[in-house]
C-alpha cells in the first residue's frame, strides 16, 4: 500500500469519536521491546540493525491485524513524508531522524504503528480518539502477545522488559492522553496542574512530547515510571488524573463563562476574525487561534457539524501537511504561512459567524438559555 | 521554584542544554549546582542529572573500567549517551543501576506482563528451587524414600523445561530462516520485502 493513500485519509484518532473527545483528543499506549541477545539500535552496527529490522518487520507484517498495512524503510521515505507521519503522531521525531536500518509499519486506519529500530528494536503504539486508554492498551497488548510467538523479547526476571534507556525498563509502556485545555490556560491554572501532576510521577508535556512547547493549548499527560507497577495499575492511576484534569477544565470553562464571558467571547471572536481574514499565518499562531475556535464549537457557538473541519485544521496546517499535496520540493516559511492562511480561510468559509446570543454574558442580555454544551450554564442575571 | 536535586532550597541556577537537538532544562540551588560541578562545564552532563539525578555518580561505584562482556559497552559510554548497549548491560552494570532505577521508578521489581513462553519456565524454575530445598531437607532428615521421589520429580521437571526451551529455539530458528543471515556485508542492498497478495 502506498503512503499517499494512507495520508489521504485522516487517521481514525482524528476523525473518529470516543468518550470525552471534546477535551481528550486522543489516547495512546506505546510498548518498547527489544530482541534477546542483540545490541540495542544505538549501539548496534549497521548490519546488526538491518538483520533485526528484517526479523521484526517480517513478524509484524504477518500479524492478522496488519493485513492491510503500509510498511517502508525510513531511507526510502522523503523528509516530507516522514514529517507528515510525525505530525500525525505515527512516528516520533527521533525516529524520523533515523536512516538505514530503521522502518515503520502501520495499518490503514492508522490506529496501530510500529517503529523498528528507534531507540529500541521495536516500539509499537495504538492510538484512538477520546479517552479510552483501557481499550487502547488491550489493543496493543493483544498485538504484543501475538508477536511474542515469533520474536524472542529481552526479558529479565526482576526488571521485566529490558530497554535501551533505563527510564523505560519494566513494562516498557508509555500511556498518554492528548488533552485540549484552553480553559485552564486562560484561567492561568494550567501550571499549577502541571506541577501537581509531575509530583505524582506523571508527566505533562507539549504537543509532540518531550521537550516540546504546548501549542494550541494541547497537552500530553503520560506516565513517567515503568517499573514496580503492573500495566493496569499505571493506566488506572493515569485515568484517575486525566478525569480530574477533565473536570478542572470543565469547571474552568464554566467559571470563565460566568465571570469573564466578555473576555471569552472576545477571544473566540478575534480568533475567528483573524483566521477568516489573515493572508499569512505561522503554524503556532494558527494552532493557538484554532484552539479558541475548537472551544467555541464545544460551547455551542459554532454548529457541531463543523467540528471535524476545525479538528482537521489542527493537523492540516502543520508544515509538512500543508505541502503534502504539492509537487514543489520544499516551500519557504513565508510561502507556507500564506498557503496556511489560504487553507484556513477556505475551510472557515463553510462555517457561520459565532452565535454570540448562545452564551449569556454580563453586558449582553443573554437571550438563549439553551446551549449545546454538556454542562448546564447558569446565567448571572437569573 | 525549588531545586530539582534537593527539592528543598530555592533554585537560583537555571540551566538549559541542547543534546542531540533536544532541549533540557534543570533548575538548581547554589549548593547543588556547586556539588554537580555546574561551574565546570567540561565535567557537567545535564543528562546525568535528568537520568535519576545523580545517575552517573551511582554507576561510578562500579569498579573502574567495567565493560559489558556481551557488547563491550562501558560506563563512560553510558554516561555519554544515557542509554545502555544491550540487554546484558543490565546485569553487567547491575550494582550501579539498582540505585538509579530506585530513584527513577516506583519500585525495583517488575510486576507487570510476562511473555507467555517465559511465564511457564519462570514458574517451573521457581518450582524447581522449592523441590531442591525440599530434597535437601529430606536428605538431612534421612527420609530417603521421600528424597528419591523428590529427585525423580526434579528430573522430570528439568526434562520438561529442556523440551520447552528446545521448542522455543526451533521457533526462533524458523524466524531466523525467514530473515536475512546476520553476516550480511555492510553495504548489502536488501531485496524489496515480499508484497503480500
Amino acid at each position: 500500500m502506498k503512503l499517499s493513500r494512507i495520508i489521504a485519509n485522516t487517521g481514525e484518532w482524528l476523525s473518529g469519536s470516543g468518550p470525552h473527545d471534546q477535551i481528550v483528543v486522543s489516547s495512546r499506549v506505546r510498548l518498547a521491546r527489544n530482541l534477546k541477545g542483540k545490541p540495542f539500535p544505538g549501539w548496534a552496527k549497521k548490519a546488526e540493525r538491518v538483520s533485526v529490522l528484517e526479523e521484526i518487520r517480517t513478524a509484524v507484517e504477518q500479524l492478522p491485524e496488519m493485513e492491510e498495512s503500509f510498511s517502508e524503510k525510513l531511507e526510502d521515505l522523503s523528509a516530507l513524508e516522514k514529517q507528515v507521519l510525525v505530525e500525525r503522531h505515527l512516528i516520533s521525531r527521533e525516529h524520523a531522524a533515523k536512516g538505514a536500518g530503521s522502518a515503520v509499519v502501520m495499518n490503514t486506519a492508522q490506529t496501530l504503528s510500529f517503529m523498528i529500530n528507534e531507540e529500541d528494536h521495536l516500539r509499537m503504539q495504538a492510538i484512538r480518539a477520546g479517552l479510552q486508554l483501557d481499550e487502547v492498551y488491550a489493543m496493543i497488548n493483544q498485538t504484543d502477545s501475538e508477536l511474542e510467538d515469533a520474536l524472542d523479547f529481552a526479558f529479565h526476571g526482576d526488571l521485566g522488559y529490558l530497554t535501551a534507556c533505563p527510564t523505560n525498563v519494566g513494562t516498557g509502556m508509555r500511556a498518554s492522553a492528548m488533552m485540549h485545555l484552553p480553559g485552564l490556560v486562560m484561567s492561568e491554572q494550567v501550571n499549577k496542574i502541571i506541577n501537581s501532576v509531575n509530583k505524582i510521577g506523571l508527566a505533562v508535556r507539549g504537543l509532540h512530547g518531550e521537550g516540546t512547547e504546548a501549542m494550541g493549548n494541547l497537552f500530553q499527560v503520560s506516565n513517567q515510571t515503568t517499573l514496580g507497577e503492573t500495566e493496569e495499575e499505571i493506566i488506572g492511576r493515569l485515568n484517575k488524573v486525566i478525569y480530574q484534569i477533565l473536570e478542572h477544565e470543565q469547571n474552568a470553562r464554566q467559571i470563565l463563562l460566568q465571570q469573564r464571558a466578555e473576555t471569552l467571547l472576545d477571544q473566540i471572536g478575534r480568533a475567528y476574525g483573524i483566521l477568516c481574514h489573515a493572508h499569512s499565518i505561522t503554524s503556532k499562531e494558527a494552532l493557538n487561534l484554532l484552539s479558541f475556535i475548537k472551544m467555541g464549537v464545544d460551547l455551542g457557538l459554532f454548529p457541531s457539524k463543523n467540528r471535524l473541519h476545525v479538528d482537521e485544521l489542527f493537523i492540516e496546517t502543520q508544515p509538512a501537511h500543508l505541502q503534502k499535496g504539492l509537487q514543489v520540493t520544499k516551500l519557504g516559511a513565508e510561502e507556507r504561512d500564506s498557503l496556511r492562511a489560504a487553507l484556513i480561510r477556505a475551510k472557515l468559509k463553510q462555517m457561520p459567524e459565532p452565535e454570540i446570543g448562545k452564551i449569556p454574558t454580563n453586558g449582553n442580555s443573554g437571550s438563549s438559555s439553551t446551549t449545546s454544551t454538556d454542562t448546564p450554564i447558569t446565567s448571572e442575571e437569573s | 521554584m525549588f531545586c530539582d536535586v534537593c527539592k528543598s532550597k530555592e533554585a537560583t541556577v537555571f540551566l538549559t542544554q541542547i543534546v542531540e537537538g533536544k532541549m533540557q532544562k534543570v533548575n538548581l540551588c547554589e549548593v547543588c549546582s556547586k556539588e554537580k560541578g555546574v561551574n565546570d562545564p567540561t565535567g557537567f552532563a545535564l543528562a546525568d542529572l535528568l537520568l535519576g539525578l545523580g545517575a552517573a555518580q551511582e554507576i561510578e561505584k562500579n569498579p573502574v573500567g567495567i565493560r559489558c562482556p556481551v557488547c563491550g559497552f562501558s560506563q563512560a559510554d553510558f554516561k555519554k549517551t544515557g542509554r545502555l548497549g544491550c540487554s546484558a548491560c543490565y546485569d553487567a552494570f547491575a550494582e550501579g543501576l539498582s540505585g538509579m532505577l530506585k530513584n527513577m521508578h516506583r519500585g525495583s521489581v517488575h510486576t507487570g506482563k510476562v511473555p507467555a513462553k517465559l511465564r511457564i519456565s519462570l514458574l517451573r524454575n521457581k518450582e524447581l528451587s522449592t523441590l531442591q530445598s525440599n530434597l535437601q531437607k529430606a536428605v538431612l532428615a534421612e527420609h530417603f524414600e521421600e528424597a528419591a521421589a523428590i529427585r525423580d520429580k526434579i528430573r522430570q521437571l528439568e526434562e520438561e523445561v529442556r523440551a520447552a526451551e528446545e521448542s522455543l529455539r526451533e521457533n526462533i530458528l524458523e524466524v531466523n530462516r525467514l530473515s536475512l543471515p546476520s553476516a550480511a556485508p555492510e553495504e548489502l542492498t536488501l531485496p524489496k520485502p515480499r508484497k503480500k497478495s
